[in-house]
């Protein structure tokens, strides 16, 4: 191939990088490994996760729920692992369809009238829908619950050094969102508020009040939502909400130390053009079969270019596709009957626990599927010393409610997968923990 | 929205029928293998009651939904969602997948996103129950195996780049142009220096604009010289004080090597100002020479083209950042790091950076992701990934030359890792445009290059073959790239090139209609 290029050696083909740059020598790495030598290194590495074999009690927007087999086989066929954004629709039917019949799912799951084909996170999900309802209201203010996820929270203000948004954070009374008197409100009307139910310490949030607040300011009401709760829940939608966002991890992703996983983005069909990231639509071929696109793409980066309103491209795919799958696997009555079992393994489990002498619920307002408990022994120890015990007891609540009542709480998530017995020996060790 | 998904003509079944075993559960038969049928969706499959699920048996109270959830909060139907057997839920996404085009199934050319093969150890290693079973929020205590992994991949993407440290936060290439704008902004207003501007090639990729202004920047546009290259005279003539930075592509989205880059360099930090580094492609250069010995600032690395891990139909990415040692103190946190040597207590921990820009992830990063391209990395060493590259180089070189004679090449001199060919010559003198190229190449059994893109060139097709396929099949993809070059000038050569694809699960599809009468669900349906 050399020769047909009219080249004598491999280093013939750089003639364009300065020989100055060229690195001497080569990577100072270590030669390559052989598979099964990669695989003992990697074997090693994951063995020192002592995580991996706790019984799993923490949630926080990574939850511990059954993964079948069957949304690993399919999730897992390297048509949909190894094929790149659908650009050419004629050769990507597959992944198409498959994330229009997600985006169908999540339209149902929230109520709303439109999904894209999701986003990195519920991180990122939360920052798309603050720069779209600033896009969208004009204004710079945007009210962000203390009940959203602290990591969200803080995604958010990064961000938004970026866009100029202001941020204000809007603090909890009684575990649930104190949103300020309409009369005391200084400063700027918001743009938008967003609230995430079940929050962050486990509480259900009153969504028609929010939307009461919102209404007040003219604002857009934006509400991050657990996927799995959907099965018990009213839907945001029903509620008010303008846009709905969440953490699609319990839709068939392992927990994995926190991704891949999948930002859920729906919203009403009146934001549609504000949409980030990709949105599939049905058409048809030339021979008028039914056929799926990647569609309204003028909004897109790649098109808008300094003008767009996101800069998603890559997304997480083949994460939607995991959650199609997943949804379809439960159909309507396994998604009811999942959010039931958490909901009843974090009544007993709670029950349980405030049973203990000195541990008392954080907050009063209804839960659902995971609640914060105050102890005497803070959250940071008690973890420690519950892992000993063969327990990963929970999430500590800490960064992003400094100085607050709920600082040193624990936060604790029961999935359907936890059983009596592990409950039972879990409230053990937590009474033995806290003395 | 709160439809009941249409049911099928499929006899009544148990719903307590074991999974897997339904009786009379349909469409085994007849599936649309690649062709001509259309695939229904999973609703049309739906039959009420039929089931997949099961969960195992708790032991706990059965509280039903009235005592568990307020009334005002409580749903009072399910939301509606297919219902169908596991047997059935495999035959619809396993068809799916067979109206899909994969590398896995073939060459894969498209410029600028390096489809690579992607080794199968790494998806091995991505399914570890030591990594995949693992909290993101559990304590450093418990997460030591994750933490030296992470710091493993960091200082090795650093040997790979030159730079200082990394964050490997950004779960994709627009993720961490974004951070790393960011980054630039925060050094920059330390120091007081409030700047507009950042600079931007013509060449450059769609996300580096739309990233810049998310950052807060106002986009300066550098055009190109006859060479293919940034003009050296127009970017100096756009740099002042106002100048927070540059952002570049080398190999540039042509396939050329920035040859300026060093006297680039010089003069964007001599207003001040920081070089970022846009890496997608990276691949080109893989132990020939480092960002951070060109001079840059900020590098991003897409571990989903360089480091082979799958790009999942469109995701999951990773986009790390790498940044000199005067940009560390900025880097998004928390950061894995190793504790002070002698130390009791664990070797690895967390740190929040002093001056950190805060978190741009929600935790720390697609994790599985890293370690298939830790694995990668490994699995190559240091002497492997020079290897990558000069296999990717000769293969962009050989088949650029091979079809230099059928395809203009605007610029044709040696490229790196891929090649911008054109369409131009070929569409006066047939009617022949880079879109019908890239539907007959769909019918050759190819995937198509990147087509209009980058937007400097007429009609471009961006080529990039990647290390991983053989002389064998580049020869194939040549001697196919001609055979549509010569048809489009037959008799009737240019109305069969506006009917491609034939071939694939569904011919040319209506874009403009899927805009016109949006249909974004099955419920939109009219």
């Amino acid at each position: 191939m050399l020769g047909f290029l009219g080249l004598g050696h491999i280093d013939d083909l750089y003639s364009a990088v300065p020989a100055a740059l060229r690195l001497a020598g080569g990577l100072d790495l270590a030669p390559g490994l052989a598979e099964a030598d990669v695989l003992d290194t990697l074997a090693d590495l994951a063995g020192a996760n002592r995580a991996a074999d706790l019984v799993c009690f923490a949630g926080g927007g990574a939850y511990d729920h059954d993964i079948p087999a069957v949304t690993r086989a399919l999730a897992g066929r390297s048509e949909f692992v190894t094929a790149y954004t659908p650009y050419q629709p004629e050769v990507a039917q597959g992944v198409l369809q498959a994330l229009f019949e997600f985006q169908t799912m999540l339209c149902r799951l929230t109520g709303l009238e439109i999904s894209n084909a999701s986003l990195y996170d519920g991180a990122s999900a939360c920052v798309e829908a603050v720069n779209l309802a600033v896009a969208q209201a004009g204004r710079q203010t945007v009210w962000v619950s203390q009940g959203v996820h602290p990591h969200w929270r803080q995604a958010i203000a990064t961000f938004a050094v970026g866009t100029g948004h202001r941020v204000i954070d809007v603090s909890l009374s009684g575990g649930v969102t104190a949103w300020p008197p309409i009369d005391s409100a200084a400063g700027d009307a918001p743009a938008a508020l967003l609230v995430q139910t079940p929050n962050f310490l486990g509480c259900l949030e009153d969504l028609s009040a929010a939307r009461a607040v919102a209404d007040e300011h003219g604002a857009l009401l934006l509400v991050a939502s657990d996927p799995v709760s959907a099965g018990l829940l009213r839907t945001p939608g029903e509620l008010g909400a303008d846009v709905v966002v969440g953490e699609g991890q319990t839709l068939g992703m392992s927990l994995g130390f926190g991704g891949p996983y999948l930002g859920l983005f729906t919203c009403r069909a009146s934001l549609v053009r504000r949409l980030p990231g990709r949105l599939v639509g049905e058409t048809v071929d030339t021979e008028g079969r039914r056929a799926y696109v990647t569609t309204l793409r003028a909004r897109e980066q790649d098109i808008r270019r300094e003008k767009a309103s996101s800069n998603v491209c890559t997304n997480q795919t083949l994460m939607a596709v995991t959650a199609a799958i997943q949804l379809s696997w439960l159909g309507t009555q396994g998604l009811r009957e999942l959010a039931l079992r958490c909901a009843r393994g974090t009544r007993y489990c709670r029950e349980a626990l405030v049973g203990i002498d000195g541990v008392e619920p954080a907050a009063s307002a209804p839960v659902l599927r995971e609640f914060a408990v105050r102890s005497p022994v803070p959250a940071p120890v008690l973890i420690e010393r519950l892992a000993d015990e063969g327990f990963l007891a929970g999430l500590a609540v800490g960064e992003g409610f400094e100085g607050s009542e709920y600082e040193g709480c624990l936060v604790v998530a029961v999935t359907e997968r936890r059983t009596r017995a592990q409950i039972d020996a879990f409230a053990t060790a937590f009474e033995k923990a806290v003395r | 929205m709160s439809s009941q998904p249409r049911s099928t003509d499929n006899p009544d079944v148990s719903p307590d029928a074991a999974p897997g075993s339904t009786p009379g559960a349909g469409r085994a038969v007849s599936a649309p293998l690649i062709g001509r049928g259309h695939e229904p969706t999973i609703f049309e499959f739906s039959h009420s009651g039929r089931r997949s699920w099961s969960f195992r048996e708790t032991g706990l109270p059965e509280w039903s939904a009235e005592e568990l959830v307020p009334d005002a909060f409580r749903r009072e139907e399910p939301v509606a969602l297919a219902e169908v057997s596991e047997r059935d839920l495999v035959a619809h996404f396993t068809r799916l997948s067979h109206r899909q085009y994969s590398v896995d199934l073939g060459a894969y050319p498209l410029g600028s996103c390096t489809m690579k093969y992607n080794p199968k150890v790494c998806d091995e290693v991505a399914g570890l129950p030591g990594l995949t079973r693992v909290h993101p929020g559990a304590p450093a205590s418990l997460t030591q195996g994750w933490l030296e992994l992470l710091i493993r991949l960091e200082e090795t993407l650093c040997a790979i780049t030159g730079m200082a440290a990394a964050t490997l936060q950004p779960a994709a290439g627009a993720a961490g142009e974004l951070t790393g704008l960011l980054l630039m902004r925060a050094w920059h207003e330390q120091a007081g220096r409030q700047r507009r501007r950042v600079i931007i090639p013509d060449s450059a990729h769609g996300t580096n604009p739309a990233s810049v202004t998310l950052g807060g920047y106002e986009v300066t546009t550098v055009p190109s010289d006859a060479r293919g290259c940034v003009d050296l005279a127009a970017l100096r003539a756009v740099l002042d004080e106002d100048v927070a930075g540059i952002m570049l592509t080398n190999p540039n989205t042509l396939g050329l090597f920035e040859e300026d880059i060093v006297e680039m360099a010089a003069a964007v930090h001599d207003v001040g100002g920081l070089l970022y580094y846009d890496g997608a492609n990276l691949n080109a250069i893989l132990g020939v020479t480092r960002p951070g010995d060109m001079g840059f600032d900020i590098v991003h690395m897409n571990l989903h083209k360089t480091f082979a891990t799958p790009h999942g139909g469109g995701g999951p990415g990773s986009g790390p950042v790498a940044v000199s040692p005067r940009l560390v103190p900025f880097l998004p946190g928390p950061r894995p790091v190793r504790q002070v040597a002698g130390a009791p207590g664990d070797t690895y921990g967390w740190s929040m950076p002093p001056q950190s820009i805060g978190r741009v992830h929600g935790w720390h990063g697609n994790a599985l992701v890293l370690a298939r391209a830790y694995a990668y990395i490994l699995a190559n060493g240091g002497d492997g990934l020079r290897r990558v590259a000069d296999a990717a180089v000769l293969n962009a070189n050989w088949l650029r030359q091979r079809i230099s004679g059928t395809y203009d090449i605007p610029f044709d001199r040696p490229s790196m890792h891929e090649f911008v060919a054109s369409a131009a010559s070929l569409k006066r003198r047939t009617g022949l445009r880079a879109l019908d190229v890239a539907k007959r190449l769909l019918e050759e059994g190819f995937h198509s290059p990147t087509v209009y893109f980058p937007l400097i060139v007429d009609e471009a097709l961006m080529i990039e073959p990647t290390e991983t396929e053989s002389p064998q099949t580049l020869e194939e993809l040549a001697a196919a790239l001609e055979r549509i070059a010569e048809a489009a000038g037959e008799e009737g050569g240019l109305d069969a090139a506006h009917a491609a694809p034939r071939t694939t699960p569904v011919s040319r599809v209506d874009e403009a209609r899927a805009a016109r009468q949006l249909i974004p669900t099955y419920d939109a349906r009219p």
